[in-house]
């Protein structure tokens, strides 16, 4: 059995005082993810057009919904990383978790009639029980037999659910979500807004929650986990709990994200439990940036949406005039995105968050002449 | 009786393919250190071969010595593809295990989406010789003949995999290496060979299991190797990585289990118990059946 080694993390650049990187830009750093966040926030009073990016308004429903989808698989992305980036563990069935939240939500309410604010706290309970129930199990193994463990019995939720047992999942063609008992403010298109905003709450949560645990005293135990698990046993820590804390812990933020994707797509559907998914997890953070702050946010909203947008782009005008060998393999989106990834593992390892430390350098390489002021 | 032996021959058949997808991500797991999501490609890509070469490649066709020839195209097309990998994908990343896997994790992506984009994601029917869709009766038992051709294949590439580590070169090199790489890296043997060469094996084997596995079904889709991949990997770690043998066993217990749950409890309950299965195999013995041995 081979030790998985930790995905190598850029070492973060050093503090570069803010005279030398000229002034009130980097100042503002700090905050830079407050005004983000409030451009989100307000984003949905915008009227503006953005053609080619989106297809309606900024405040359109349809516009609203892949947002909100993409939102959700940013905080999603964020809460592998707490297993991938910042654990090192290497997980193949997190799409169970997620799986557990969407269809746990859908279940309590369409089947046993709950309201929604009993229906979620359980899915989201259950989620994070089952992640601690297989975690205890999967844990037992590590590198590339815990990926498989994990891959096995996420395989099992999707067979359970794409065989309907007990009529309860309805099969391959998924379960719509019972409207009827919910609150009004989250039904219907044109409160679609709502559930913007929900699915905002979520990454925000997701993002605290991640930053909380990754600068505890725990965080640091993670993160030596994931750099020498051996020294953590000697240092007289159980590398198992910490690792099944983690585990859980992300197990009940995927539930979480689930309950909302559920909300915002109106539904369960069984592709959410495949392989796949955990897969464009996997492949979100490492685009976006293992281990980082921001990486693996960005590169789930990213990939979702490009995911998404793909689609029209592969059967728009100027994709359609090229010839077949080209135009054939363009409209479909996991091959550009698959494509892209193979490409960013060669040459880009830190991903997307390492591309500003790199881009710096490159300016700085090509602008001699301001290296000497300095 | 009949249903017995039915159940047990088919199953045979199914543990037939597991076995010929499993034994060469075994033998790749086991010396090379690589987990091969892009296994599943190679299986589709053979597939694919053989269905093209039966409509198109002058000579072969769907019956006789011409399916034969299409077979022996799937084949080649799935060992260049899986040689290919190993040079240009994995190569540059060797000792790199999470990079690896990442890598052969977005080419099924891609390389699956784009079997789609050529041939359309939808099931094709396979071109397949008229005697394989008949049946043998072995002991009042109807034994569909796809998969007696199954098992048949399956038998002749472990005896020809064993000869092959028992008595070549390369073999001992192999499951040197299995054993101990780096020792057999510090005696001045250039490993690497010996890694194409297994991803040679593996990608031969797999698309064979694409092409007789299509031939079985009787249709040929572009997500055939993802579904038969998850329970290759479960054979590889019951059986034990890097033990062709240890594949061997694995896949028959996988592939008998699952057939006789599903067809005495509900259809589905066999695959469930096959994770089971995997999780008994792993806490009570980790290193799986025959453990890190090139041979059992």
């Amino acid at each position: 059995m081979t030790e998985v080694k930790s995905p190598e993390v850029p070492a973060p650049p050093a503090a570069v005082p803010a005279e030398l990187t000229g002034g009130r830009v980097s100042r503002l750093r700090p905050y830079l993810p407050l005004l983000v966040l409030v451009v989100a926030v307000i984003l949905p009073y915008s009227t503006l057009h953005l053609p080619g990016i989106f297809e309606g308004a900024l405040n359109s429903p349809g516009t609203l919904q892949l947002l909100a989808v993409c939102l959700v698989f940013g905080g999603l992305a964020a809460g592998y990383d707490l297993l991938f980036g910042r654990t090192g563990m290497l997980s193949f069935g997190h799409a169970l978790y997620f799986a557990a939240g969407v269809y746990g939500t859908d279940i309590l309410i369409t089947r046993a009639g709950l309201p929604l604010w009993q229906a979620a706290p359980l899915a989201i309970v259950g989620g994070t029980i089952l992640a601690g129930l297989i975690g205890a199990v999967a844990l037992r193994t590590v590198g590339i037999a815990f990926a498989m463990v994990t891959l096995a019995f996420a395989q099992v939720g999707a067979i359970l659910v794409a065989r309907d047992f007990g009529g309860l999942t309805g099969g391959e063609e998924g379960l719509p979500l019972d409207v009827s008992g919910l609150p009004a403010g989250l039904v219907g298109v044109a409160n679609t807004v709502n559930l913007y905003w929900l699915a905002l709450a979520y990454l925000v949560v997701v993002v605290l929650v991640v930053h909380r645990v990754s600068g505890s005293p725990t965080g640091r135990v993670l993160a030596g986990l994931r750099d020498d698990e051996r020294r953590i046993g000697v240092l007289g820590l159980d590398p198992y709990r910490f690792k099944l804390v983690a585990f859980t812990l992300a197990g009940g933020l995927a539930a979480a994200g689930g309950v909302v994707y559920c909300l915002i797509v109106g539904g369960a559907s069984p592709h959410i439990t495949s392989s796949e998914l955990t897969l464009s997890l996997l492949v979100m953070v490492v685009l976006g940036g293992p281990g980082t702050r921001w990486g693996p946010v960005l590169g789930g909203i990213l990939y979702m949406y490009l995911d998404h947008r793909l689609v029209s782009f592969g059967s728009s005008g100027a994709v359609e005039a090229l010839p077949a060998f080209l135009s054939r393999p363009l409209s479909e989106p996991l091959f550009v995105l698959g494509t892209v990834f193979i490409l960013a593992v060669y040459f880009f390892p830190g991903g997307l968050a390492s591309l500003a430390p790199r881009l710096a350098l490159l300016r700085d390489a090509l602008r001699p002449g301001r290296r000497r002021e300095d | 009786m009949d249903a017995i032996i039915l159940l047990t021959l088919t199953g045979l058949g199914l543990a037939a393919l597991y076995f010929l997808v499993a034994s060469g991500l075994s033998l790749v797991f086991g010396l090379a250190d690589v987990l091969n999501f892009a296994h599943g490609l190679f299986l589709g890509v053979g597939a694919y071969a053989t269905w093209w070469a039966a409509g198109n490649l002058p000579g072969a066709g769907a019956d006789g010595l011409g399916f034969v020839v299409a077979v022996a195209f799937g084949v080649a097309a799935g060992t260049l593809m899986a040689v290919l990998v190993e040079l240009v994908l994995i190569r540059p990343l060797y000792s790199r295990t999470i990079e690896q896997v990442l890598v052969t994790v977005g080419l099924s992506l891609a390389g699956v989406a784009l079997l789609q984009a050529t041939w359309g994601a939808d099931a094709r029917p396979f071109p397949r010789p008229e005697w394989t869709r008949q049946v043998t009766t072995i002991l009042g038992a109807q034994v569909p003949n796809g998969g007696l051709l199954l098992i048949i294949a399956a038998v002749l590439v472990l005896a020809a995999i064993l000869a092959f580590l028992q008595w070549t070169r390369y073999g001992l090199i192999i499951r040197a290496g299995v054993e101990n790489r780096e020792m057999v890296t510090a005696l001045g043997i250039d490993v690497r060979k010996a890694f194409t060469l297994v991803f040679a094996i593996g990608g031969a084997a797999a698309a064979l299991a694409g092409a007789l596995g299509s031939v079985y079904f009787g249709t040929v889709s572009p997500q055939q190797g993802g579904s038969l991949l998850i329970f290759a990997f479960i054979v590889v770690v019951i059986g034990g990585m890097g033990s062709v043998v240890g594949s061997a066993y694995a896949a028959v217990a996988v592939g008998l289990l699952q057939q006789f749950v599903n067809y005495y409890g509900t259809s589905g309950l066999g695959d469930i118990c096959v994770v089971a299965l995997l999780a008994v195999v792993l806490l009570l013995r980790p290193q799986g059946i025959a453990g890190k041995a090139a041979i059992a």
